[in-house]
């Protein structure tokens, strides 16, 4: 039942080759679909997980994955969001954007590291537009910057709030007192 | 006098001032530059670049203003967040010229409570009190998608009375979703008896709910491994009352709406959104549908056994709110469809997987099973453990594309759990749809992108 969902491959690993005649031999999947988004990046690894197609980049590619997977017939960037690795990996953050083609009835999760010293990655909004309300919302919870967005401000929380809430650092309960500027004479 | 001329083709008539003069009740430049014919008449062209950022795929939601029009005719008004007709707490920022929208920007977060983070500390068998909190008009599609992603870390298999269930109880809810969706729609154009007649129907749909899961809303009916409870006796009978009374109330609308001048004359070509549009926005569901593409996730990405029922897509051509109106009266005849279907199908059998480390025994296996009374023990206090991996799983909720992303950890609470809301992202196209239009077309516009604001804040 659970595969019904995506698809009803193995969830076994991608079938790989690597290429001969590169300097370093890359593995790149056999899939002609994942190997068209792949190919031109050069940081871009596939894999299978639980019978979803995910691309592990550079946080430097996302951009250029990102072309590369629209220019593969991914029209729609469902969502993008991020993952708090702290204390579980060394690069703290994830962001993980999810596309998917009406045209291959596939979907293609690419994800990206991104550290905590400089949590930066460029924006996708130039890409696809629709990405515009989940950058800032990840902005918002995560403190991520996206590079190139048109209007990178919070969404979710005041404009006034302190601290990033989907932080693992950003305990449950934390603020008293949610709007504190209200209490202030004008 | 020099009144401020900006369409050279009309130029304004010098003979609107009054002949009898009277001293000192001469109107000051301000009145006459804000008020008169001249500076009131709006520009049909407008500026080469401006209306293709805000159709086309670069809509600029910063306000700057443009020099080329004076102050007075240009303004920014807030609508809501208590507006009635915004669906709950949205507000927007809309910039007026006359009663002309020329931009707006949608500004949200007036509920947001948190939920994502919440699901961080709640364990996978108490995360469905939360998911069914979001979306509230459509709780069962929030519960089973978020099932679906657990069961998949899980790697469980259901038994099929569960899967009929499941399709049963979304597709009802589905209906009752888009009963409230064309009741407001109807109401914030002017049809207030719209209002009652959906809302009227839609008690038959949250009846069967109560009886079935206890609650009207907020169900946690279904959950990982299976649903809360089996179907109460005498469902048939209900299911049958409701397959027979849906579709008569709904002939009822189609004599009050579909043909009705004044509906398709507040309706047709209005809050207009192409496919494309839709697509580079991410935007899902009816409003997809509305501008002519096939795409619904039951069909393509079937999820929990609804590939064996029988359905069409409902698609539109114009993609206006007339259009989307009709995709969701008529999705509603076709799940009423496959409730049919699944009402005549029902399989025998459990209603949740005997996995017993995920699924709590029965009752009565309690008192004479230890096995029973520790794993009800157990789920009920640590929960169960889901093994580490990430996933994300989508299904047709009646409002689009509702994914739920979950991190587990190996642990019982995941690492995050994440929400693609489908009304979250269906917003973005309000800026598109609206940008020239009327502000009394605003209304219609919002009413038909069917936002639910506890779906878009979390």
């Amino acid at each position: 039942m659970a595969q019904d969902v995506t698809g009803t491959e193995p969830d076994d690993e991608v079938g790989m080759e690597s290429i001969e005649g590169e300097a370093s031999a890359r593995l790149l999947p056999q899939d002609a679909l994942l190997r068209s988004v792949v190919e031109p990046v050069g940081s871009a690894t596939a894999e299978r997980s639980l019978g979803d197609d995910v691309v592990r980049i550079d946080r430097s590619d996302l951009a250029a994955v990102a072309e590369s997977a629209k220019s593969a017939g991914f029209n729609m960037c469902v969502d993008v969001t991020a993952v708090d690795y702290k204390g579980v990996r060394r690069t703290r953050f994830e962001v993980v954007v999810n596309l998917l083609s009406h045209q291959h009835n596939r979907r293609l999760r690419i994800v990206t590291a991104v550290p905590e010293d400089d949590p930066t990655v460029p924006s996708l909004v130039s890409v696809y537009p629709g990405t515009n309300f989940f950058e800032r919302e990840v902005y918002d919870m995560f403190g991520i910057n996206f590079e190139g967005h048109p209007d990178l401000t919070r969404i979710l929380m005041p404009d006034d709030w302190d601290g990033y809430p989907l932080r693992k650092d950003f305990s449950v309960g934390e603020v008293p007192v949610q709007f504190k500027e209200s209490h202030q004479v004008q | 006098m020099a009144k401020p001329v900006r369409n050279s083709a009309h130029p304004p008539s010098p003979t609107t001032r009054s002949d009898l003069w009277v001293a000192g009740t001469e109107e000051p430049d301000w009145m006459v530059a804000s008020t008169d014919e001249g500076a009131q008449e709006m520009e049909r062209d407008e500026p080469q670049g401006r209306s293709v950022e805000q159709r086309g795929t670069r809509v600029v939601d910063d306000f700057v203003i443009d020099d080329s029009a004076s102050d007075d005719e240009r303004m920014i008004i807030n609508m809501g967040p208590q507006h009635p007709s915004t669906h709950g707490v949205l507000r927007l920022n809309l910039e007026l010229e006359g009663e002309i929208v020329r931009r707006v920007k949608p500004i949200i977060g007036y509920l947001h409570t948190g939920m994502e983070k919440t699901a961080e500390t709640l364990t996978f068998l108490q995360g469905g009190t939360n998911v069914t909190r979001m979306d509230y008009l459509a709780p069962l599609h929030n519960e089973l998608c978020y099932s679906l992603a657990v069961e998949k870390l899980l790697g469980i298999d259901l038994p099929p009375r569960t899967l009929a269930i499941r399709v049963l109880m979304t597709e009802l809810n589905r209906v009752s979703s888009h009963l409230v969706a064309t009741a407001t729609n109807g109401m914030d154009i002017g049809a207030i008896s719209m209002l009652l007649y959906g809302f009227r129907e839609r008690e038959l749909i949250l009846d069967f709910f109560e009886k079935t899961t206890g609650l009207r809303m907020n169900h946690n009916y279904i959950r990982p491994g299976g649903v809360a409870a089996d179907l109460p006796d005498g469902w048939e009978d209900d299911v049958s009352d409701i397959l027979e009374r849906i579709p008569a109330a709904m002939d009822d609308y189609e004599d009050l709406l579909k043909e009705n001048p004044i509906w398709k004359g507040r309706t047709q070509g209005v809050g207009i959104i192409t496919e494309e549009e839709c697509l580079a926005y991410g935007i899902t569901g009816p409003t997809l549908r509305a501008t002519g593409s096939q795409w619904d996730l039951r069909k393509s990405q079937p999820y929990s056994g609804i590939e064996q029922y029988e359905f069409d897509v409902v698609s539109g051509t114009h993609g206006d709110v007339y259009d989307r109106y009709r995709v969701r009266i008529g999705e509603m005849y076709q799940s009423l469809r496959i409730v049919e279907q699944v009402a005549n199908s029902m399989p025998a059998g459990d209603y949740t997987t005997e996995d017993r480390k995920v699924s709590p025994p029965p009752r009565s296996r309690i008192d004479e099973s230890m096995e029973a009374l520790i794993h009800h023990f157990k789920i009920y206090t640590e929960g169960y453990k889901v093994p580490e991996g990430e996933v994300y799983v989508a299904i047709e909720s009646p409002r689009g594309e509702l994914g739920c992303y979950i991190v587990s950890d190996g642990g019982a609470k995941p690492l995050r759990m994440h929400t693609r809301a489908p009304s979250f992202a269906n917003l973005q196209a309000l800026p598109i749809m609206m940008a020239d239009s009327l502000v009394a077309d605003t209304i219609a516009s919002i009413a038909s992108l069917d936002p639910v604001m506890g779906d878009v804040d979390r």
